[in-house]
């Protein structure tokens, strides 16, 4: 009873602390973007809305409270930043200078560590969710204020999936 | 992989640790105990002026030796590892990709939710990686410069994603004390043969001396051939359970790298270059070989499927895993497993 009570306070305090994961990279991408766009700003003259697109992409998503509302703008801003990449592609003075390719380095890293920060967060939310509903754990669940985890919920496709995981010894084919 | 499965691992992995230093230690009593055992049964009947022995000293020594030889390589394994590999740690990144492979590293412990691993390299020009460390705290992991240079960014992060699950499942603590006494055991045996060898000779002068009266001993005799049999078997049987052991921590890697980046096909093409760069990482000894991802010795051991590979290669063959991570790809783009990441 006790030790079911204690994995699910431990299992909570990881869902919080996998959301916070998220915050610290979503504020790095946040803090990453003005420089971008001062540092191409020159050079892409023409694209000017795209840019605009990014900037308002950011302030929302500066703005936004709880997960459902940031995960809503955090997707926009993504989105609005894909294109402003392949805007860059046909730039490619830009790209030659070390800076904007460190930059653009920088900014895909973060987007993968969102992607991964959101992944743990997703993982360890569901399973808080269904360690909720399992017995025994259940009969303890409103003992240590237990709710449902909300999940980040993805918004654009092209996302991986979960591999499924084979972990017989088993050659495949065999 | 849910906590249960994870920590399930980390247990087992503890207790093979325990295993592995008890049966070290045992060994080494054995060659001790059992080789004072032999002397006192050899000059039991000798003559009451001739030396007897009494006091396993032998054995004392021995077993202390191997204690000290344990405690050794668990304070110093992870140092040991990377000086013998000539590895450099990474503190400030200065060229792109090194910025880009401290990125990708950080990226990957924020999927395995752990703090971020040193980071090493070592100057070589083949590709290969490996972990080492004691617990998820103070790990390292090493790459060499060809990985660097040569595996695409997916790839890279393939690589690192299979060395951070083995710091995960606290592989690198078992690897790296194995690391330790492998390297303690082939000194030892190294100095046996040679001691065998040459003392065969002085023995058997002494033998023909004592004979008259040694003979008279089946016991000792019985004790003898177990004892020098035992000498013989003992690295070549915890080598083949050590390698049997760290081939399936490999598939398990693989598997619980590929759950980090939710991209088996990464992982797949960057060890299909791996294979294709074939030539011998220089700089890994054997001793450490089954540390890396690919084994760094000629690769045919791992290549070779069926009996010899199975038991003696410190990796599975690399086609093997390969053809598993495009499965694992292959499923996962089926539209039957779509699970929200």
């Amino acid at each position: 009873m006790i030790t079911t009570y204690n994995a699910l306070i431990s299992l909570k305090n990881r869902v919080a602390n996998a959301w916070k994961q998220i915050d610290v990279q979503l504020k790095r991408r946040h803090d990453l973007i003005p420089n971008l766009v001062n540092t191409v700003k020159g050079a892409m003259e023409f694209e000017r809305g795209t840019m605009e697109a990014v900037i308002a992409a950011r302030a929302k998503a500066v703005g936004a409270q709880g997960v459902r509302a940031t995960a809503q703008a955090e997707g926009e801003l993504s989105q609005a930043l894909g294109r402003l990449f392949a805007l860059m592609e046909n730039y490619p003075d830009l790209k030659a200078t070390g800076n904007v390719a460190q930059l653009q380095e920088e900014l895909t890293s973060t987007e993968n560590r969102i992607g991964f920060a959101r992944q743990l967060y997703n993982d360890t939310a569901t399973e808080y969710n269904t360690k909720q509903m399992q017995f025994p754990t259940n009969l303890v669940a409103g003992l240590a204020k237990a709710t449902p985890a909300e999940l980040w919920e993805i918004t654009d496709g092209g996302e991986r999936a979960v591999p499924n995981v084979d972990l017989t010894m088993r050659s495949p084919g065999t | 992989m849910s906590d249960a499965d994870l920590f399930a691992q980390q247990e087992a992995n503890r207790r093979r640790s325990a295993w592995l230093v008890g049966g070290f230690v045992l060994f080494f009593a054995w060659v001790g105990f059992g080789g004072d055992l032999g002397l006192y049964l050899w000059t039991a009947d000798a003559p009451p002026e001739a030396y007897h022995h009494v006091v396993p000293f032998l054995g004392i020594l021995t077993t202390a030796f191997a204690a000290g030889l344990c405690w050794y390589a668990w304070r110093t394994g992870p140092r040991r590892v990377l000086w013998s590999a000539g590895a450099a740690e990474l503190v400030e990144a200065v060229t792109p990709e090194q910025r880009q492979l401290v990125n990708v590293v950080e990226e990957m412990a924020i999927a395995g939710g752990m703090p971020r691993p040193k980071i090493w390299l070592v100057p070589d020009q083949d590709l290969n990686a490996f972990a080492t460390g004691h617990r998820a705290a103070d790990a390292h992991i090493a790459v060499t410069q060809g990985l660097v240079d040569r595996l695409s960014r997916d790839e890279l992060q393939g690589v690192v994603a299979h060395e951070l699950a083995h710091i995960r499942n606290e592989d690198v603590r078992l690897m790296t004390l194995l690391a330790g006494m492998l390297g303690a055991m082939a000194l030892v045996s190294d100095g046996l043969g040679r001691y065998l060898r040459m003392g065969g000779r002085v023995g058997g002068g002494g033998g023909s001396r004592g004979g008259g009266k040694g003979k008279g001993n089946p016991l000792a005799v019985v004790i003898l051939v177990a004892w020098v049999f035992t000498l013989l078997l003992a690295p070549v049987v915890s080598r083949m359970l050590a390698m049997a052991v760290n081939r399936k921590r490999e598939f398990l890697a693989d598997a619980t790298g590929a759950q980090l980046t939710r991209n088996p096909r990464a992982l797949a093409d960057a060890l299909e270059k791996l294979d294709l760069a074939g030539s011998p990482t220089r700089s890994i000894t054997r001793g450490s070989a089954h540390l890396c991802i690919v084994d760094p010795a000629e690769r045919r051991l791992s290549d070779r499927e069926g009996f010899i590979g199975d038991i003696f290669a410190s990796h599975p063959p690399i086609r093997q895993r390969i053809a598993r991570l495009r499965m694992m790809a292959f499923e996962a783009a089926e539209p039957a497993a779509p699970l929200p990441r």
